[in-house]
């Protein structure tokens, strides 16, 4: 899939003008890098650097010497001697009439809509200074996408900047976002028809935070935590997965240093949780369980899946969707162990309520994810083990946090620091780590050094797995052999992972992916960025802070879950332990009647070639 | 005041002549996929624009009709407006006085009853049932998906090497197809809304002619697999050679002396020389492909055996059989099937016809190679008899012009009714029926029709029949392969059904068909054989396709190929056309729109790297 038009890399230097002044640019670049590189900036909307250089909407045109016509900025190649006017009276009317038009079919209800201050089509139709719509308003009369439960279409608010299209095609490669329709009638579906239901579609968001208006949303279940909170009947139990405590502050514009951990405690329990407590009890709970399963198999003992290919990591439901639809017959290599949250779900409606002493039915297990796979995968028949209802009743984004929070017009800034609660509240440097690429790995690493050799390596040991890169890899020496691990993030690396196993160029004995691009940090669920800049990288840097500064830095010294496995579960793999943390990763099928997406794409290729 | 005056037109009426003009270019190259609501729906308003107004049926039924139109396309129709819209079609129908109304209500009729689905989807879904699936109109339109815009940016950059290396990606026939390929990427061309079509294949040419040698690519390392071809036409040797590059061992048996098929023994000289045609193969074969001719797979050997030999078989026979008149006399002596008498002449047994009369049956590609082949063998005079007109025939117009530049009469609505022989056998009057012009068919052209006129005699020495060819496949369908009307029945990736192993494709499963169909077929092949033997072959160039650069298309003429004088080129067998210099091939290359950069083209960069 890679387009083969890129010049050369090794190439000369080219000379023009931007703006009457002089510029010397690589061979290659485009008029809008070049622009940027003296500190000019082009308005662009359907852009993304290397992901979508399409041009479609126009926004971005500028001034050629020589051209009767203006030409687009994003995807036009410079050339010697090349004279661009980024701002001429010809190119901000082109702008403002070319909004203007987008406007016309694009539902401006705006104050109701969640985007509502970070559109980027409000921002630009603003700063544009498109003060007027003079042509009315025709609305798609496509239907709303609301099959999922984790991502809503609106197709009144889309632009057709295809996005969604590119980032779902070229970053995760699934291609379940297509150009469907014709004409004037082109819209942005699934293929063939389908609902997103009907669809391999790994539910993991990054089309909703690639989205740069309102038409891709999760499904909000801000309402029902509401309702949850305010009946008195109820006991509202919430959960912060560990990526959510980086990004929340941005949506609330606020600085890194005042959104702390402990002031998202406050503010939860300002809204009015009754119990706040930490996802990350249970990630220390998941490297237990998944470190014990990854010993047994290295000793090959219970060898589960095919033995050629690794133990796979299982914390993230958008790769575990990816991997059902796209190659179940690997389903087998994923670990058993539920993720995080469905563990704390499991934990929480049983010894957590038995030791507070809270009636198992009226607690509500509310988690803040910063994902929209969560909210399906808390929806699974097979996610109800404490036999009371969901183990997790609603999950809400962080984005729907922010908005709650905003909704209730508290100042987090203004709040004291406070505690978790405890027990559930209790975690330590390895758990918070799992919202970055990587942070699964390493947190498993720490404590598998320890269950074999039963001494504690320096908690930094294992850091080479650190680092935004798509697929990294390490080895790692533990007594009697070597581990060979890899970290994959984003789907399309996943694909390639699993195509270079298959293909017999790699081997590893432990795989971690995440179904993101930066890992949960980078979250289809978390705060969206209006200048496309991705923030996992810094989100990341932020755990491994609270990582290094914590404590306590193995999961295994977590003191709850010492008195966890004592009280409760037994070991590690107990028939407990298995009964409330571990699932049967084949129980639950794809909908049925999906087409694999990689399949159906290679047949549309091969189509063209009519015999 | 004058009584009479000269009728002029006036400045709106030239205008919209030009208009008119300018719409069937468009419509032309209308690209594939569109809507037909859509389309049915601006076709009504554009007949509604054509009505005088005097008749309430189309002045105000067609206005109605389209509101329709649009309440459908707008997702707002239900059961009812479609049944409306058929009343009131029905209505103008039957009520409108001339048929700018009932013809347009007739249409929207047709419409209803053809594609019943598409208007159904939009109300019952609010969408298309299709999408448009045309991005570089050239590119699709190709069988083989060659790059076009590709090889003619590389072309226009000076680099011909390069461009015949990325034709290769798609297609190893690229001076075969620079010569006599039916490009029916021209037929859908962009460019011809603005002015004409890019003389592609003469870019081909262009290019072809100026890289000289290019060396090929180096096979992929030896697989071990054993692949057998039945047949070395343009098909079969397309498979062998990417079998070849894929590392497979590769065995062409070929019935005929040398190989090319219908390349060599069907298309005269004076299209393709044949030393040119050996260049061509010679350089596919150094691959290490190994060649068997003279030998017929059926008689010389079973297919049986081949499968036993070989991990996969594919036939690729060609349609080297020919069709009968099925008329009284035609087993007279001097009654020649063209294909056969073609392939005499390649044999080098050229048949005697100095001085003689040939009448050559037909209307096809093959019937205008026999007549021009006749004109060249000293025949005196050159009829081609055809049962329907001129303009209904299937030969490419070039064609049809070349043998008439050439001498050749032709007689149209003629159709062969008998041969009359003289005392030793030998045929002295083929017998016609005088043919009128019926109702149009589905091919849209008028069905013939006996007249009544009183039949007409043909006084000739030799009858050429070429009235199409046949599939000799009776010794496959005996080991049993499918087969319907002679052709053999494979699947869509051209496996044959309960055969694991082997494949069929080109002119023996499509039936008579183009050369690069031919290739499409054995591109599909070698895709799917190499992935039935364990392959996962990645066909690319690697040649980096120059960026688009921004040019305002302003309307150019099109360079044509230009042609030898007739009255020369009959005396001999030198290649009747002559290729492009320089400056004509920059020209035509600067015309390119490059629609793999513009429109929905720049998707995926316009180009898949790899098949």
């Amino acid at each position: 899939m890679v387009a083969n038009n890129i010049p050369d890399a090794d190439s000369k230097m080219v000379t023009l003008k931007i703006d009457r002044r002089t510029v010397e640019v690589k061979q290659g670049t485009t008029i809008l890098e070049a622009a940027k590189s003296i500190g000019l900036r082009i308005p662009t909307l359907c852009y993304l650097k290397g992901i979508n250089e399409i041009g479609a909407c126009r926004v971005c045109v500028v001034e050629m010497k020589g051209s009767a016509k203006l030409v687009t900025a994003c995807n036009t190649v410079v050339q010697e001697g090349m004279e661009i006017l980024t701002s001429s009276p010809r190119v901000r009317h082109a702008r403002r009439v070319t909004v203007e038009l987008m406007l016309t079919e694009h539902n401006c209800n705006c104050p109701t809509c969640s985007r509502n201050g970070d559109c980027r089509l409000q921002t630009l139709a603003n700063s544009l200074g498109v003060r007027n719509v003079r042509l009315g308003n025709v609305l798609s009369g496509q239907r709303k996408e609301e099959s999922s439960p984790s991502i809503v279409r609106d197709p009144q608010k889309c632009i057709l900047c295809y996005r969604c299209v590119s980032v779902c095609d070229k970053v995760q490669s699934l291609g379940i976002w297509r150009i469907g329709g014709t004409g004037a009638r082109t819209s942005v579906e699934p293929p063939f028809g389908r609902s997103l239901a009907q669809t391999d579609c790994a539910y993991c968001g990054q089309c909703i935070t690639h989205c740069p208006v309102g038409a891709l949303t999760e499904k909000s279940d801000r309402d029902r935590v509401w309702d949850a909170i305010s009946d008195p009947e109820t006991v509202t139990i919430v959960q912060v997965a560990p990526a959510v405590r980086a990004a929340w502050g941005e949506a609330l514009g606020m600085p890194r240093e005042t959104a702390t951990l402990k002031r998202l405690v406050a503010t939860l329990r300002h809204l009015g949780f009754d119990y706040v407590l930490d996802t990350c009890f249970a990630a220390d709970l998941t490297i237990m369980e998944e470190g014990t399963e990854l010993l047994q198999r290295l000793s090959g003992e219970k060898v589960k899946g095919d033995p050629r290919f690794p133990m796979f990591t299982s914390c993230c439901p958008g790769w575990i969707r990816f991997l059902k639809g796209q190659y179940p017959e690997l389903v087998g290599n994923l670990s058993s162990a539920k993720s995080p949250q469905q563990m704390f779900g499991a934990i929480a409606k049983t010894y957590y309520a038995q030791v507070m002493g809270i009636p198992q039915d009226k607690i509500c297990v509310v988690s803040i994810m910063p994902c929209t796979a969560k909210k399906y995968e808390a929806s699974l028949d097979t996610m109800r083990s404490a036999g009371y209802g969901q183990d997790v009743d609603i999950v809400i984004t962080t984005r729907e946090l922010c908005a709650m929070i905003r909704e209730e017009g508290v100042l987090p800034e203004r709040l004291e620091e406070e505690e978790f609660d405890s027990v559930l509240g209790d975690s330590t440097g390895a758990a918070v780590i799992f919202g970055a690429t990587g942070g699964v790995m390493e947190a498993a690493l720490r404590s598998a050094y320890y269950l074999v050799t039963g001494k504690n390596a320096d908690p930094d040991a294992f850091k080479a797995v650190r680092g935004p890169e798509g697929w990294k890899e390490a080895s790692f020496e533990l007594p009697g052999r070597t581990l060979k691990c890899a970290v994959v993030n984003g789907l399309g690396n996943a694909r390639r992972l699993i195509e270079a196993l298959k293909e017999g160029t790699c081997q590893y004995d432990f795989v971690e992916v995440m179904a993101c691009p930066g890992g949960c940090a980078g979250g289809g669920g978390q705060p969206i960025c209006q200048d496309d800049k991705d923030l996992s990288p810094a989100r990341a840097q932020n755990l491994y802070a609270l990582d290094a500064s914590a404590p306590l830095r193995f999961s295994h010294e977590n003191p709850s879950i010492k008195t966890l496995y004592q009280d409760f579960l037994g070991r590690p793999g107990s028939e407990t332990a298995h009964h409330l943390l571990h699932t049967d990763q084949k129980e639950w099928k794809m909908n049925a009647g999906a087409a694999k997406a990689g399949e159906t794409k290679r047949a549309s290729a091969l189509a063209v070639w009519a015999l | 005041m004058s009584r009479l005056t000269v009728y002029t037109p006036d400045d709106a009426e030239l205008v919209v002549g030009r208009m008119v003009r300018e719409m069937e270019r468009r419509l032309a190259v209308a690209p594939p996929g569109i809507c037909p609501v859509d389309m049915a729906s601006v076709f009504l308003r554009l007949c509604h624009a054509q009505t005088c107004g005097k008749c309430v049926p189309c002045r105000v039924g067609l206005g109605r009709v389209g509101d329709l139109f649009d309440e459908i396309l707008s997702g707002k129709g239900n059961a009812e407006t479609l049944k409306l819209l058929q009343e009131v079609a029905e209505t103008v129908k039957d009520t409108a006085d001339c048929v700018i109304g009932s013809d347009a209500a007739a249409m929207v009729l047709k419409s209803l009853e053809q594609f019943r689905n598409d208007y159904v989807c939009h109300i019952e879904e609010g969408r298309c049932v299709g999408r448009f699936a045309a991005p570089v109109p050239c590119r699709s339109a190709c069988p083989a998906g060659v790059d076009v815009p590709g090889y003619i940016a590389l072309v226009r950059d000076g680099r011909p090497q390069d461009a015949v290396r990325l034709i290769r990606q798609d297609n190893p026939f690229v001076l075969a197809c620079a010569l006599v390929c039916e490009h029916p990427c021209e037929s859908h061309c962009r460019r011809s809304m603005l002015d004409d079509a890019v003389n592609i294949r003469g870019l081909k040419r262009y290019a072809v002619e100026a890289a000289g040698d290019v060396a090929h690519d180096e096979p992929a390392p030896s697989t071990g697999k054993t692949v057998a071809i039945v047949g070395g036409g343009p098909s079969g040797l397309t498979a062998a050679y990417y079998l070849a590059l894929a590392g497979h061992q590769v065995t062409i048996f070929e019935k005929q002396p040398d190989l090319g098929g219908m390349l060599r023994y069907g298309i005269p000289e004076y299209r393709l020389p044949k030393d040119a045609l050996d260049r061509e193969i010679g350089g596919m074969l150094s691959l290490g492909i190994k060649v068997r001719t003279n030998f017929n797979v059926g008689t010389d050997c079973t297919l049986e055996s081949l499968r036993k030999t070989f991990d996969a078989v594919y036939i690729a026979i060609g349609a080297h059989g020919d069709k009968k008149l099925g008329i009284p006399g035609e087993d007279a002596k001097g009654v020649v099937p063209a294909v056969e008498m073609l392939r005499d002449v390649a044999l080098g047994k050229n048949p005697h016809l100095k001085g003689k009369k040939v009448v050559v049956v037909g209307g096809g590609n093959v019937a205008m190679d026999a007549a021009r082949t006749a004109i060249r063998l000293g025949a005196a005079k050159v009829t081609v008899a055809y049962r329907r007109r001129t303009e209904d025939m299937t030969a490419q117009e070039l064609e049809i012009e070349g043998a008439l530049n050439e001498g050749v009469d032709i007689l149209q609505l003629l159709s062969p009714l008998r041969i009359e022989t003289d005392e030793d056998g030998k045929v002295k009057t083929l017998w016609c029926q005088r043919m009128t012009v019926g109702n149009l068919d589905d091919s849209g052209r008028p069905r013939p029709v006996a007249s009544g006129a009183p039949d007409v005699p043909l006084d000739c020495d030799i009858v050429v029949v070429a009235i199409g060819q046949d599939i000799q496949s009776e010794s496959f369908r005996k080991e049993g392969i499918p087969t319907s009307r002679n052709a053999l029945v494979a699947a869509n990736d051209l496996s044959i059904a309960d055969m694991p192993g082997v494949f069929a494709g080109g002119d023996c499963v499509s039936g008579p068909a183009t050369v690069i169909r031919a290739v499409a077929a054995g591109k599909v092949a070698a895709a799917n054989i190499d992935q039935y033997l364990g392959g996962n072959m990645v066909w690319a160039s690697g040649v980096a396709v120059p960026p688009a650069v921004p040019t305002d298309a302003t309307p150019i003429g099109r360079v044509n190929l230009r042609e030898r004088p007739a009255s020369e080129r009959v005396r001999d067998w030198d290649q009747v056309e002559l290729g492009m210099d320089w400056r004509e091939a920059l020209h035509e290359a600067s015309r390119c729109l490059r629609c793999d950069h513009h429109g929905s083209g720049a998707f995926e960069g316009g180009r898949l790297a790899r098949w």
